[in-house]
């Protein structure tokens, strides 16, 4: 994964999606203007009006696919780009509105939208990675400016950026925090989810979520991280959660991902 | 220890002693309540101390309880050990900048500092001095961690209440603090018996000028000592050990309690032995300087058994094979004691409460017997 060292090409763009993670890029504040110096941002509609076409050193793509017409985008921002880099949970898995992916979308349609005939949109909220080669994921709802930030640098560095599979707990010890599940009976999703956001829910004192994802490894399946079984059965047995919160619970931000769904699925079957 | 060793501070006089430390230059560390835990911060003021605060504790769970008493050390523990104030969880080393041609690194050593830690307990010391034979005592010396470690005074309490999760008394490290400390501290009711354990706290002990303590309050303090190491309900039997877990490396209770673990690193954070450390960099954006740190690590990530094209620890069941048999069995052989105080935070804070001790009886079984009595 090589891109110019010298001010690369940015294209940032846009699938279903909040907008979120872009602000979060807009949020580096004094960072912003370094990366502006380092980097060409050539292509950000949500920052500036000047779009400089492709191709682009480096694409950050926010959101997920849910049309026809974004699983065609996509194709062509992949063309253009040296470095795809999906960044937040919706480009890297799906988003919260995967929810639908549970579900019967025609039906929703109905419910929500006065005249529903206008509406076009696929079944599924599909992460990146379904439609094109991706080259780096970030995680997170939003994203962390400073993973973000150290990304690039490393780009710009000529060296292989690491994103670590560590779980929440560990950021969360180092800080100096006190266990939220331990110490008031909380259902915390940290034992199971990956680091890079800082611990910032525990650090304000409630339960992580999961949006940065599952600490799946390399190496993925029965007795490899996550074990979302364990924590599941301690969220249950423990912490008196019925099988539909403990759906739920695992049923989030990323509730699409392989080892997050086939924890709620195995639970939906006890409800 | 002689006589004029000890003194007796009636508990609604403790401000004394917080006075003395502030006299001395000492930032004070004392235990308090926070986020439903006991941790210790810096204090000022008695009333920043726990009082009337006792915690209860069993596998997976931290509850705190005020019990309307005006008891000063009810509290056993909190998450944290004495561990983050020498080993810190984060620790720059070195501000590296390129020069032309290479790099030029300076070394960045923690500012000197004089902090005074109050509520230390047995396990605690014990937990301290393993480290010390880790990080100073062996032929390559921190010098971070040095200069953290020469900068503490100690003021231990010994312990007059034993949590379900304790099991120091099986580990011969608790629950008297018998070495390690400045001051200790048995409280007994109103008051508290002062016991100094170095040069520097019988330097302020005298500052204290406190009266001598009546025989009768000593012996009852030495009772209430002795009476909270019988009522430990957790052992660990360490009499087969080291060889009986070597002996044990392919028993089937390994799988049982992978099936529970997380992996998640909660027993090695705020284990007060656990030393693993990986070291990261935080470069700026132009690539011109780095800062290269040392950050709390665990055997229980993924690139901890990370070595050259291999990850020799893939499986959760590796992780917690390889962590408990460093712990009560190879750390003997490197370090010629126990990797393990019995403090038992190991399994409060496990967030689905597994017990070592529980694991070890398991481990030591024949398989046979160990299949009957597997929870699965």
């Amino acid at each position: 994964m090589k891109v110019k060292q010298q001010r690369p090409k940015l294209g940032v763009f846009k699938f279903a999606s909040c907008d979120g993670c872009q602000l979060s890029v807009l949020n580096l504040e004094d960072d912003l203007l370094a990366l502006g110096q380092a980097l060409d941002i050539a292509y950000f509609p949500e920052a500036s009006s000047r779009m400089e076409a492709g191709p682009y050193d480096i694409a950050l793509v926010e959101g997920s696919i849910t049309t026809a017409e974004d699983a065609h985008r996509i194709r062509s921002v992949r063309e253009q780009a040296t470095v795809l880099m999906t960044i937040g949970a919706c480009a890297t898995a799906g988003g919260i509105q995967a929810l639908r992916n549970w579900t019967d979308v025609e039906s929703l349609k109905q419910i929500v939208y006065p005249s529903p005939q206008y509406i076009q949109t696929l079944g599924t909220s599909t992460p990146i990675s379904v439609h094109v080669k991706v080259d780096l994921e970030l995680w997170g709802c939003p994203i962390d400016k400073g993973q973000l930030l150290r990304v690039i640098t490393d780009l710009l560095a000529g060296i292989q950026p690491h994103l670590s599979v560590d779980s929440v707990c560990l950021e969360c010890k180092r800080r100096g925090n006190v266990c939220v599940m331990v110490a008031k009976g909380v259902p915390c999703l940290g034992p199971v989810t990956r680091s890079g956001c800082g611990a910032i829910c525990p650090s304000m004192g409630r339960d992580c979520y999961g949006c940065f994802g599952p600490t799946d490894g390399t190496l993925k399946g029965s007795g490899y991280p996550p074990n979302t079984a364990s924590l599941a059965r301690q969220f249950h047995e423990e912490l008196r959660l019925i099988p539909v919160e403990v759906v739920r619970r695992f049923r989030g931000i990323n509730g699409d991902t392989e080892s997050f769904k086939r924890e709620s699925e195995s639970w939906e079957k006890q409800m | 220890m002689a006589p004029e060793a000890r003194g007796i501070l009636p508990s609604a006089d403790f401000q004394r002693l917080l006075d003395a430390l502030h006299i001395r230059g000492y930032r004070i560390a004392g235990p308090t309540v926070r986020d439903g835990a006991v941790v210790w911060e810096t204090i000022g003021q008695v009333s920043d101390l726990p009082i009337s605060w006792r915690d209860h504790q069993e596998p997976g769970r931290y509850r705190l309880e005020q019990t309307g008493s005006a008891e000063i050390f009810g509290i056993v523990h909190g998450p944290q050990s004495l561990k983050p104030f020498t080993f810190a969880p984060r620790e720059p080393l070195l501000q590296i900048k390129r020069t032309q041609g290479g790099f030029a690194a300076q070394p960045k050593l923690p500012q000197p500092e004089k902090v005074a830690v109050i509520g230390a307990r047995a396990c605690d010391l014990a937990g301290l001095a393993i480290q010390d034979r880790i990080f100073l005592n062996s032929s390559y010396q921190d010098p971070y961690y040095a200069v953290r470690r020469e900068g503490l005074f100690i003021i231990a309490v010994n312990c007059t209440r034993a949590l379900p999760t304790c099991f120091c008394a099986s580990m011969d490290t608790g629950p008297r603090a018998k070495h390690g400390f400045d001051l200790a501290l048995t409280e007994v009711d109103d008051r508290l018996v002062v016991e100094a354990g170095s040069e520097a706290g019988s330097d302020l002990l005298s500052a204290l000028s406190l009266p001598p303590v009546p025989h009768n309050v000593i012996d009852e303090a030495a009772a209430r000592v002795d009476a909270c190491a019988q009522s430990q309900v957790r052992r660990l039997d360490h009499s087969r050990l080291p060889q009986a877990l070597y002996d044990a490396h392919e028993h089937p209770r390994w799988d049982d309690v992978a099936a529970r673990c997380l992996a998640c690193t909660n027993c090695t954070m705020v284990c007060p032995t656990c030393f693993c450390h990986t070291v990261e960099e935080t470069p700026d954006l132009t690539g011109q300087r780095t800062e290269h740190a040392r950050l709390w690590d665990s055997c229980f990530t993924q690139e901890h058994g990370y070595i050259h094209g291999k990850n020799v620890r893939p499986t959760i069941k590796d992780r917690y094979r390889m962590w408990m048999t460093h712990k009560l069995a190879s750390w003997v052989d490197q370090f010629g004691t126990s990797g393990c105080v019995g403090c038992g935070r190991c399994i409060t804070w496990c967030p689905v409460g597994i017990d070592l001790t529980e694991e070890l009886s398991a481990l030591l079984m024949p398989c046979e017997q160990q299949s009957m009595t597997s929870r699965q």
